[in-house]
């Protein structure tokens, strides 16, 4: 490791922030990818895997990364919900690499919803 | 650093690791690795969680589920059930006592929920071994603030307007103390971080060098850069090597940085520091000896004046503060005096860390801004007290500090509230005594470790002391005898009148604050031969109460000394010139039929 000069710290937390601010809980876009059973068959994994992939790639810093269990639509698996900060949840069904892809670049970096893939907006009534 | 979907902040504190938090670590990425998760999930190992009541802990990031009480063989179902199919697991989260669900998040835990965290604003979120996750949470731009946009007198002006206090002890102003040391004549000047913590039951500081290392290290350089001083020391226990390890490794990684050495961030400021190894001396925490023994002198306290800011180490001007007061430095000079002095109650600033231990359910390290309540300590953050007992007591700093009774359970904790009535802030120990404790058993116990402790240079300490235990041991076998009370206090007021150092003037606190405010209890030692708490072994007797006794043979079996006899299904009889007192039979009795007194 070399000297570092002033400049060099916010080089230093710009990296590392990337990584760690899934431990600080907020973001400014949350991807939850459903990762129960069924969508794990259906191929969860892989949109997860592009995700992670693309992320790094791109060198995206304010998105949090998670998943879930099930969101109970079994039938319409692979599935993820993208929350922009301040917006209602949007669930997508039916995913593969491709749509993830395009999701990740058009809603989560664009904010635009990619409508053609979309399930519903909002979230179930929980009582 | 790459990207991984979740990070699992595994608490690798002393008290976790001592519960093998290493080991689930191994286990953790064993499976991890079998479900072939290895790229979306990373497991790192933090600083100590402060709930170490329910450890090993381990959070994961980004949901925030706290998962507590871990163990090796728990791993691989967790692991599947929630890192591979998205379930968290609920028999591993937090449940509160008295409620029927459990809690799963981190920040809706009482616990967590009601503390301010300054001194402690890193633990668990950080890596404490990699400086590079301290940069990212703001790490060194406190540094890099001081030295480049402010000079050494504004760096102590700051400090003396946040009201800071040094939170070893005494609470003295610390921007003053700065400033003395800064205006002492002489070219060659040292600071000293005191991290000799030797409270019975305190773990504050040994903490925060665990889980955020760089905070202090950072606060140290910023200290000295307004002091004037080139040369700093670190003086730490040897019984915490996890904490001295944390350190050496932070202080290599600062100094391949060049944070430490010559012309710190081009400022042409030079500044180095060392680790002083402490043989576990109580008395080397005084400021004196603690800078004799870096000396390699025998750990003696000496007269005051001239006071270390006019001659310390090698009899140069020398400033010591304790690991959290350099550890709150940083926050102040990076979110200015203003903010800081908001915090707290009107001569005590900001924060403070207490360890919470003794008779209470959340035992652990809080950090909570100065004026909250005993009571939101003990009860909102604490958890109250286990088994459905009453809250007795609670001693405050230390063996130096005072017992404070029940009734005064709504006092807000800051240096004024606590002196006056007859305690001290002290370091952060806070022991808390249910009803099954006995205050002069507690005295007696403090007692004893400061006689053990005493350097024994002043005769007031090292005899008075002695004398004090001689009662003391007198009062609790059942040989107390009329007027050892107001020997007690005499006593204690000149031990406190002729010693030197603060050991030896604080000593007779235990003893002086129980006499306040539980002599009755004292008295009926004395008097009647009795130990209202049931805990003095020569003044009390057990029996069995025929009534609720069932004859179930649980005592029989549990009574190392074979004195309780009778037949099954019959009340039982304890013989008395068998029994040691052991208190085994009242312990496993499920029907309270063991009587004690």
């Amino acid at each position: 490791m070399p000297r570092i000069k002033i400049e060099d710290l916010d080089r230093i937390s710009e990296e590392i922030k990337k990584a760690t601010l899934l431990r600080e809980g907020a973001g400014r876009a949350k991807i939850t990818v459903h990762m129960g059973t069924c969508g794990i068959s259906a191929g969860a994994r892989e949109i997860m895997n592009t995700l992670l992939v693309e992320i790094e790639k791109r060198d995206i810093k304010d998105i949090i990364l998670t998943t879930s269990g099930c969101a109970g639509l079994c039938s319409k698996e692979p599935m993820a919900t993208v929350e922009l900060k301040g917006e209602a949840p949007v669930k997508y069904i039916e995913l593969t690499p491709e749509k993830i892809r395009k999701i990740l670049l058009e809603h989560v970096l664009g904010g635009k919803i990619v409508k053609e893939y979309v399930l519903a907006i909002g979230s179930e009534r929980i009582s | 650093m790459k990207t991984y979907r979740t990070h699992l902040m595994l608490c690798a504190g002393t008290a976790c690791v001592s519960n093998n938090s290493f080991k689930i670590k191994e286990a953790l990425e064993k499976e991890i690795k079998k479900h072939g998760l290895q790229d979306e999930i990373l497991v790192v190992m933090t600083g100590c969680n402060g709930f170490c009541a329910v450890g090993p802990i381990m959070v994961v990031k980004p949901d925030g589920i706290f998962y507590q009480n871990l163990t090796e063989e728990d791993i691989p179902y967790l692991v599947e059930e929630h890192f591979l199919k998205g379930r968290p697991v609920q028999k591993l989260m937090y449940f509160p006592p008295k409620e029927k669900e459990v809690i799963p998040k981190m920040m809706d835990i009482g616990f967590f929920a009601h503390q301010t965290l300054i001194a402690l604003k890193n633990r668990g979120l950080i890596d404490p071994e990699k400086i590079d996750e301290y940069i990212a949470r703001d790490g060194y731009k406190a540094l890099a603030k001081a030295l480049t946009s402010m000079t050494p007198e504004q760096v102590i002006r700051e400090i003396k307007d946040s009201g800071l206090r040094g939170r070893g002890g005494a609470g003295f102003p610390t921007g003053l103390k700065w400033e003395f040391c800064r205006k002492s004549p002489g070219d060659e000047k040292y600071i000293i971080c005191n991290a000799d913590e030797g409270d019975p039951g305190a773990f504050m500081d040994r903490s925060i060098i665990e889980s955020d290392p760089h905070l202090v290290l950072e606060g140290m350089i910023i200290g000295a850069y307004g002091i004037g001083a080139n040369q700093g020391y670190v003086y730490i226990r040897n019984e915490y090597p996890l904490a001295m390890k944390r350190l050496e490794i932070a202080i290599n990684q600062a100094r391949e940085y060049g944070l430490f050495g010559e012309n710190i961030f081009e400022s042409g400021f030079n500044f180095d520091i060392m680790i002083r190894k402490g043989a576990g001396a109580f008395v080397c925490g005084e400021e004196t000896a603690l800078i004799a023994s870096i000396e390699g002198k025998p750990p003696e306290p000496r007269q005051r004046p001239p006071f270390p800011a006019q001659s310390g180490v090698w009899g140069k001007p020398t400033n010591i503060n304790n690991v959290e007061t350099w550890a709150t430095v940083p926050t102040i000079i990076l979110r200015g005096y203003e903010w800081f002095s908001a915090i707290g109650t009107e001569k005590s600033k900001g924060t403070k860390v207490f360890s919470l231990v003794g008779k209470i359910n959340n035992t652990g390290l809080v950090e909570v801004p100065m004026g909250i309540t005993l009571r939101e300590i003990i009860y909102d953050i604490g958890g109250g007290i286990p088994g459905g007992k009453k809250f007795k007591a609670v001693q405050t700093g230390g063996p130096s500090g005072g017992c404070i009774p029940a009734d005064l359970i709504d006092l807000p904790v800051d240096y004024e509230q606590l002196t006056r009535v007859g305690s001290i802030m002290g370091s952060g120990g806070m022991i808390v005594m249910d009803e099954d404790t006995c205050v002069v058993d507690i005295a007696r116990y403090f007692i004893k470790f400061t006689n053990d402790e005493s350097c024994g240079k002043c005769t007031s300490c090292r005899e008075g002391s002695e004398a004090l235990l001689e009662i003391l041991n007198k009062i609790c076998n059942g040989e107390g005898e009329e007027g050892d009370l107001i020997l007690l206090e005499e006593l204690g007021k000149a031990i406190k009148d002729a010693s030197l150092c603060g050991l030896g003037q604080t000593l007779p606190n235990p003893v002086l604050s129980t006499l306040k405010y539980f002599r009755d209890e004292y008295e009926a030692h004395i008097k009647d031969k009795k130990c209202p708490a049931g805990v003095c072994k020569a003044l009390i007797q057990y029996s069995v109460d025929k009534e609720k006794c069932t004859g179930c043979l649980l005592c029989v079996k549990s009574c190392p000394q074979n004195a309780i006899s009778g037949k099954k299904k019959e009340p039982q009889t304890i013989d008395q010139d068998k029994c040691i007192k052991c208190n085994m039979c009242y312990e496993v009795c499920k029907f309270n039929a063991i009587l004690k007194g």
